[in-house]
């Protein structure tokens, strides 16, 4: 008998702990953001927090497309942050997106491979070579986008051609739904190689991987735009969210996760 | 039998039991009816949906076989034996059931994986196991396998001792015991818990796409698929959801015709 009013103690101790978390913050901000953006965002997030007590930012981080099919069926939520204009015009199609969007930053693709290079992978011809076990993100994901325009720029290229595409598609063993797990794929040592964004080698990766860079002629600008849903909770708490993005400390956090400012002049960064 | 009255308390029952029976149905109803408003079978890519539909089916019957085949012996011993930690190792192979899928895919990883437990042995008998077909079978066994094994150790323990006792006097012994006694008699909660250890397998998800990827054609079963469809086509991931739901329905339907074909063959012999 004793156990269970211990347990019913305790349970009940757990709830109001829940509860009291969840009265302390007055207003929510909900913002849902493409998974290349977890670090640089949550550290806006807490500058913005600081600057706005009672204010919590809440996060969903995922790839871009399941950001999109989520606030066309509904979801609640005051900002989109994309990972490039398709997801974010879907959005609007589906009527969640009624204002103006800014452009805050810009990325490019990078090739990542495990640091003990298992499949000997020396830059992007060699992703053709057999049995090079290559990881990239599923259809409709930004990041898969942005590659396969790579890949197109690549094929019409003298110095590669179709078959060199065929081949490296041929090499793909999984096709992951954000970006944050083509690159969690490769640290583990799991995959040969990965095609990621250059801000997702993060301080927590960069010792588990070897970076190669793609060069200009192939690689793609990936274009991150911004917008304020049709129906946020909290309307000027999320243009304020945007313009703090979009400021020139925001404008340095990015930069410092690996992004392209997209006011790189004014704010004299990179 | 006596007459039950329309009491308040038989109400509660009824209402209670209708907001279940509503919840539990009434998803289903909104996909159906989802699907039909948007035409979703016109926006299906018709080559995909075979493959994942093959892909489930094998995987799932090499689960079943493998889980009969391994799970059996394991339940019967738990069920039949006394030997140390006894208690300990049946909550460990019980835990898959409250194992977070993600959790069970990462652990399959950590084990099986390149850089994992067995990795280097198995890399030096030139077998890779993640992003494969296997990796799909092993991470259902993982998850489903558990669900059997309970079952059938239940089964297992309903059979009387004093039939086996009984049985053994007669001359019967080791396997003729087990494959004439105790197996037809157990065979109603075997074939349960089998069912159920199917289902599960179809269902799987979080540990599959962790440990064996998602690559269409060789890892993409039918519930890979409807995920990997929500994304850039929620019609089609409408229309693939409710194909699943009518394969899972039929087969259930064929297991509640074979459980009553069974319990009437008993109950006419």
């Amino acid at each position: 008998m004793k156990s269970k009013n211990l347990l019913i103690v305790v349970l009940a101790l757990f709830l109001s702990i829940g509860f009291a978390v969840h009265a302390q913050d007055n207003r929510t901000l909900t913002v849902f953001a493409a998974a290349s953006l977890t670090d640089a965002f949550e550290e806006i997030a807490l500058a913005f927090e600081a600057d706005n007590p009672g204010v919590e930012v809440v996060f969903n981080f995922t790839g871009s497309s399941d950001l999109a099919t989520q606030l066309s069926e509904g979801a609640p939520a005051d900002v989109f942050a994309s990972a490039n204009t398709r997801q974010l015009l879907n959005a609007r199609e589906a009527g969640r997106i009624t204002g103006q969007v800014r452009i805050f930053a810009r990325n490019h693709l990078v090739l990542i491979v495990p640091a003990d290079n298992p499949a000997a992978v020396q830059g992007l011809a060699d992703l053709a070579n057999d049995g090079v076990l290559l990881v990239i993100a599923a259809p409709d994901v930004p990041v898969r986008d942005y590659t396969d325009t790579m890949l197109e720029r690549l094929a019409a290229d003298p110095g590669y051609g179709e078959a060199y595409r065929d081949a490296v598609l041929a090499n793909v063993v999984s096709e992951e739904q954000n970006v944050r797990q083509v690159s969690a794929k490769v640290a583990l040592g799991e995959a040969d190689a990965g095609i990621v964004y250059a801000s997702d080698v993060t301080p927590d990766l960069v010792d588990d991987v070897i970076v190669f860079p793609i060069e200009d002629a192939f690689n793609t600008i990936a274009i991150y735009p911004m917008a304020v849903t049709n129906d946020a909770a909290e309307p000027e708490l999320a243009q304020a969210f945007i313009n703090a993005v979009f400021a020139c400390e925001g404008q340095a956090v990015l930069v410092k996760w690996g992004f392209i400012s997209a006011r790189p002049l004014t704010c004299g960064l990179r | 039998m006596p007459h039950r009255n329309f009491k308040l308390g038989s109400l509660t029952v009824w209402l209670i039991g209708g907001v279940g029976l509503l919840f539990l149905t009434l998803p289903i109803l909104a996909l159906i009816l989802r699907a039909i408003e948007n035409r979703a079978w016109q926006s299906v890519e018709a080559a995909v949906i075979p493959e994942a539909v093959y892909l489930s089916f094998i995987t799932t019957l090499l689960t079943v076989i493998l889980t009969a085949l391994f799970g059996t012996p394991l339940a019967y011993l738990f069920a039949r034996f006394r030997f140390p930690f006894k208690r300990l190792l049946n909550v460990l192979i019980e835990l898959p059931i409250v194992m977070p899928p993600a959790v069970a895919g990462l652990a399959l990883l950590v084990t099986f994986g390149r850089r994992g437990l067995l990795g280097p042995i198995l890399d030096d008998l030139g077998i890779r196991l993640s992003f494969s077909g296997i990796a799909v079978v092993m991470a259902q066994t993982f998850v489903a396998a558990p669900f059997f094994i309970r079952a059938a150790q239940i089964g297992f323990q309903a059979v009387s001792r004093e039939i086996e006792d009984a049985a053994r006097v007669d001359g019967a012994d080791g396997l003729a015991l087990f494959f004439r006694i105790t197996l037809p008699l157990s065979s109603r909660a075997l074939s349960a818990g089998l069912i159920l250890c199917w289902a599960r397998a179809l269902g799987e998800f979080g540990a599959t796409i962790l440990f064996a990827g998602n690559s269409e054609g060789r890892t993409r079963t039918m519930t890979l698929l409807v995920y990997t469809l929500f994304e850039g086509n929620l019609d089609a991931a409408v229309w693939t959801g409710l194909l699943l739901i009518g394969l899972a329905l039929m087969a259930l339907m064929a297991s509640q015709w074979l459980a009553h074909k069974t319990s009437t063959d008993e109950s006419e012999s």
